[in-house]
Order: C-alpha cells, then structure tokens, then sequence
C-alpha cells in the first residue's frame, strides 16, 4: 500500500489504522473456520474505536492480527501507512507501537507493579535503567496507584492491576492501545472507577484505542465510535457515531442523548445476536 | 501495654493501624500466633503417638518378630551415651564423618544436576527444537531406576566416591529437568505475547518471563530432586562405598548390630528433612511474589 492513496490528514497524524478486505480463516484439524470475511475499517489517529458483536464473531482475531499474535489469510492492515501485515506478510510483527491489554490481565506476577512499567522502556533502551523506575514510579503515582508501586501484582485488587497494566502500555508511547475486554470480570462500580481512569488517560494522550467489549453503555460511554459487527463470519455491520461531548463522565450516563445511542446499538447488536443464536440453532440440528 | 490502652483513651480515637512488625518481633508475633493455633500441639501429640506406637511393639509387649529390632529406650541410650554398648553415638567421631561424608556427596549431586538440569529444562520448555532433539532419549532414561544404573557407575568410574556421585546426580537431574520443562510451558501464553507487545527481544524474554515464570515449577523440582537424591545416594552407598549413611545402615545390618542401624536411619530422616526445609527456604526467598500471592489467597 502506497501512502499517497490516503488522505494528506490521515498520513500526517499518529495511529491511523486501517483494515482492508481482512479474511481469516482457521484451520484446526484440517475443518476450515472463517472467522473473519473481507472486513474492512478504518480508525481515524486518536480515534476511540470500540468494537461490540456476538460472541466467537471474530473481534478478537482481528485485535490478535494487528498485535502480531497471528496471521491473516488476505487483505492487509496498514498502520500510519505502513503495511503491518499484507499478502507477502501475513504475521504483523510485533512492535510497542501497538500495545495489547488483555482480558485476565498480563502483569508479570514476578514485578513489582513499578518494574512492571519499568519494563517496556528497559528492554527498549530508551532511558537508562534508572530513569526508566523513576519515570515507571511517577507514571504509576498520576495515575492514583503511588501507594502500591512496590506491591506485586498479586498483592493488588484487579482493578489496581489493569489499570497498571494500561500505564505500562502507555509509558511506551504507543500509537494504538489494544483492548480486549479489559473490564469484564469486574463489578459496575469498579468499572465506572476504571472508565473514569481510561478517559482521563486518553484525554492526557490521545493514542488511537481498538477496544472489544460486550456492555453496550461502556461502548457507549467511551467510543468516539462503536463498530457494531456481524455474527461469525466478522464484517462491520454498522458503525455508530458516538457525538457526546468530551469530557465525559457519570452525568453522561443520565442524558437523553446517550440513552438513545445505546438504544441504536442495543438494536443492531440484538439482530446479530438472534441471526448468531438461530445459526447456532441450525449448527445443533 | 496499660500506657497504650491511656493513650488510645486519652485521644478518643481509635488507634494507629500496627505495622508489620520486622525482625525478632516478627518472630515473637508469629510464635504467639502459632501456639495460639492447634499445629504445635497436634503435632506433639502424633509424634507422641507413634513413638508410644513404636515402644509397645518393641519394648512394652515385645511382640514376635519384633523383639530383635531395638525400642526408643534402647536407641536413646546408645545414641546419647558416651560409651554406646554398638559403637555408634553422638560421642564417637565415626559417626560424623558418616553424615559428613553423605552430605558432602548430595552437596556436589545436587548442584550437578541443577546446574545441568535447570538449564537444559528451560531450553527444553522454551524451544520446539530443543525438546524434539532430547526429549526421546531423555524419556527413554527417566523410567530406569537408579539401581540398574549400579553396575555401569561401577564399570565407568574408578573408586568409590564418583559412582556413588554420578547415581544421585542422575536421579536428580531427571527430576530438575523434568519439573523445569513443565514449569517453562505451565507460564500463560498472555506473558508472552504482552512481553512481545513491549519490544522485547528473545533475550529479554528469556532471562524476564521464561526464568521467572518457571521458578515455581523449579523450586517444586528441586525439593523432589534432593528427596531422590538421598533415596539414590544411600542406595548406592549399600552397594560400594566405605563411608555414609547408607554404608552404615548396611554395615551394620552385616555385623548385626541393630541400633547403628537404626541410627543411621533416623539420622537420614533428619538430614532430609534438614535439606528440603533449606531448599523451601531458599526457594521462598527468591520468589518473595509467589510468597505474597498466595498469602494473598489466605495459603
Ligand atoms: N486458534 C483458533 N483456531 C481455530 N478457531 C479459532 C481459533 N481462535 C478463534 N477461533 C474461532 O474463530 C471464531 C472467532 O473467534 P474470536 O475472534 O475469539 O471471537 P470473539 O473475540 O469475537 O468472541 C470463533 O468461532 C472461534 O471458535
Ligand atoms: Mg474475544
């Protein structure tokens, strides 16, 4: 992919993604599954990208191609106008330019929270070991957590831990945060705490964010837009212009305007879900 | 302690949350809290048990078959006198250079085969082509048991000293390389792939996720390791050797002198004993994380 395809704005600013025609299909055991079918997107620099769609419809195998955890069939992924993975390269390679947070959390148990952060800058060279803690600690501290930098990761609640975890992805500069349901597992007043801290974070940064989840109010809440998605194989069904103001918080959740958008996706994501049951249905029979 | 509870009082609020306390302290807050709990005293009470167990058989009601083997009365006598009636007590220097020359030998064993196992487990673990190479051979020889292995240690070393070195090395080394390997692939794929995400290189990956995260698995391997190591040590001291515990035991079983032997036994149990609880320690102190994660789970 040639950059003077893309509009001049999009060339120029940091964490442009785009998705052209991406197919992937598995081949466990020979039995071809296509996961993904000629999907494509494209996720404005600084954009709030957030993805919802039935459950097993792809979403995480088109985070998994951009990370560079695997390879694409066709298509091509291009990032700022750089290929990451194409028709000569189907496995992107991975690079903290592209930072994943996952679903169970992925602190390593054996770092303090601080040599956590630590760490990305450490393996990369870019400050001396020294100043990489210090800049780890004061990182860890604006982001409310100064009281346990020195705590390991089991010593900490899970909300503590990811949103450590998204400080030592941000450390790094990246250009997209990639987020796997990042807040599942967690209770609704631990999740609004957690939105609040991502918000906050994005407004200091600014970096390009692919998030996955399943709760359409957070979708709502965070997305600049919602990539509703087709049951399995994944293609974009609708995309939902997120309008609300910024910056956002909890008086968001009460306005008329934010009830209504979430009443547009509840709508799509209700359509697929059925079509995913009913095909399920047929799949049992 | 009454100036604390004025204070508490005297202010009207309620008091400062205590530290953890450190040093001696900690010593004096854990013991209080142990004896507080049942432990101590459960396990007074079943060592009681099978020593009163171990005299009725042999000395209160000395039942057939029973009697040659010698009671607790007998053994603490001989063990504790300075002129034991079977030659082997606290008091006779022969009986030191036994237990020293066994832990001399499970000393340079056991750090034979960490230093050989843990390295290759890890490669193991981490590379395909590594374990595709080894892994047939090493299976072939993990099921051998240690005494089939007398006869060529005999053939290949000369002496007494190395073939007895060489058994308890191979025994602790198919078990460190074994419990490293499964321990490199026990490690969550997401280490992996978040320690990709930050720009690691292969390196760092090794020396940051594969190290670390195969510890536990380690320490588990090693205290098994050093338990075989004891078990393959005295087994090879029975069959060649001059000196060791396992020597003694059987020396003595020959001149029918049972307390000896039954010494030799009991000391065994304790020098084991001695040498796991080091090996946890250690362990323990290298992986403060994995100590605090699981007092976290209340373990
Ligand atoms: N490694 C794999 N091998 C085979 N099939 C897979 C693999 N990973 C995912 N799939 C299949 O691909 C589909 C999409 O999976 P995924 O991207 O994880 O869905 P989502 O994240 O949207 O829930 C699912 O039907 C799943 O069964
Ligand atoms: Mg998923």
């Amino acid at each position: 992919m040639r950059p003077d395809v893309f509009s001049p704005g999009a060339v120029a600013a940091k964490g442009a993604i785009s998705i052209r025609n991406v197919t992937k299909i598995y081949d466990p055991d020979g039995a071809q599954v296509m996961a993904v079918d000629n999907c494509s997107m494209d996720i404005a620099p600084g954009e709030v990208c957030m993805i919802v769609g039935p459950s097993g419809c792809g979403k995480t195998t088109l985070l998994n191609a951009i990370a560079g955890f695997h390879s694409i069939t066709e298509g091509e992924i291009i990032l700022d106008g750089v290929q990451l993975c194409g028709p000569r390269q189907p496995l992107a390679t991975q690079s903290a330019d592209r930072i994943v947070v996952f679903q169970n959390g992925a602190l390593f148990p054996w770092k303090t929270l601080a040599e956590n952060v630590a760490y990305g800058p450490m393996v990369q060279r870019r400050w001396p070991k020294a100043e990489c803690m210090e800049r780890a600690r004061t990182a860890l501290k604006e982001a409310g957590l100064g009281a346990v930098v020195d705590k390991y990761p089991g010593e900490v609640s899970s909300g503590m831990a990811r949103r450590a975890e998204i400080v030592r992805a941000l450390i790094n500069d990246p250009k997209v945060l990639l987020l796997d349901e990042p807040y599942r597992a967690m209770d609704a007043l631990t999740k609004q705490i957690m939105h609040e801290a991502l918000l906050e974070m994005y407004d200091r940064t600014k970096v390009t964010i692919y998030f996955i989840t399943h709760d359409l109010e957070e979708a709502i809440f965070l997305g600049d837009k919602v990539y509703v998605m087709t049951t399995r194989p994944c293609r974009v069904k609708k995309v939902i212009d997120v309008n609300l103001p910024r910056p956002r918080d909890y008086t968001t959740l009460t306005t008329e305007a934010f009830r209504l958008l979430v009443k547009e996706a509840d709508e799509a994501v209700h359509e697929e879900a059925l079509k995913a049951f009913k095909a399920g249905e047929r799949e049992m029979a | 302690m009454s100036a604390i509870a004025h204070d508490v009082h005297a202010g009207g609020h309620s008091p400062a949350p205590r530290r953890q306390p450190t040093g001696f302290g900690m010593l004096l807050y854990r013991m209080k809290k142990g004896l507080g709990s049942s432990t101590p005293y459960l396990m007074m009470l079943g060592v009681a048990f099978w020593i009163f167990a171990y005299w009725l058989l042999c000395e209160g009601l000395s039942l057939p078959r029973f009697e040659k083997i010698p009671g607790p009365v007998t053994l603490l006598s001989d063990w504790l006198s300075a002129t034991p009636q079977q030659g082997t007590s606290i008091y006779t220097p022969d009986y030191y250079q036994h237990i020293w020359v066994s832990c001399r030998r499970i000393v340079i064993a056991f750090l034979l085969a960490t230093a050989l196992g843990v390295p290759l487990g890890l490669l193991m673990g981490w590379s395909r082509k590594v374990k595709d190479f080894t892994f047939p051979l090493f299976e072939t020889l993990r099921p051998i048991p240690i005494m089939a292995w007398v006869p060529l240690a005999i053939l290949m070393f000369a002496g007494y000293e190395t073939p007895v070195i060489f058994l308890a090395t191979l025994a602790s080394f198919f078990a460190t390389t074994l419990n490293t390997m499964l321990g490199v692939q026990s490690i969550d794929e997401s280490y992996f792939r978040a320690a990709g995400c930050l720009g690691s290189r292969k390196r760092d990956v090794f020396w940051n996720v594969v190290v670390p995260g195969a510890m536990p698995y380690i320490f588990t391997g090693l205290q098994i390791s050093i338990g075989v190591a004891w078990f393959s040590l005295v087994a090879a001291e029975m069959v060649s050797g001059d000196y060791g515990l396992g020597y003694l035991i059987l020396s003595s079983y020959v001149n029918s002198v049972t307390v000896p032997m039954v010494i030799g036994m009991l000391t065994l149990g304790f020098v084991g004993w001695f040498s796991s609880a080091i090996v946890r320690f250690v362990g323990n102190r290298l992986m403060q994380w994995h100590v605090k994660a699981l007092a976290m789970q209340g373990r």
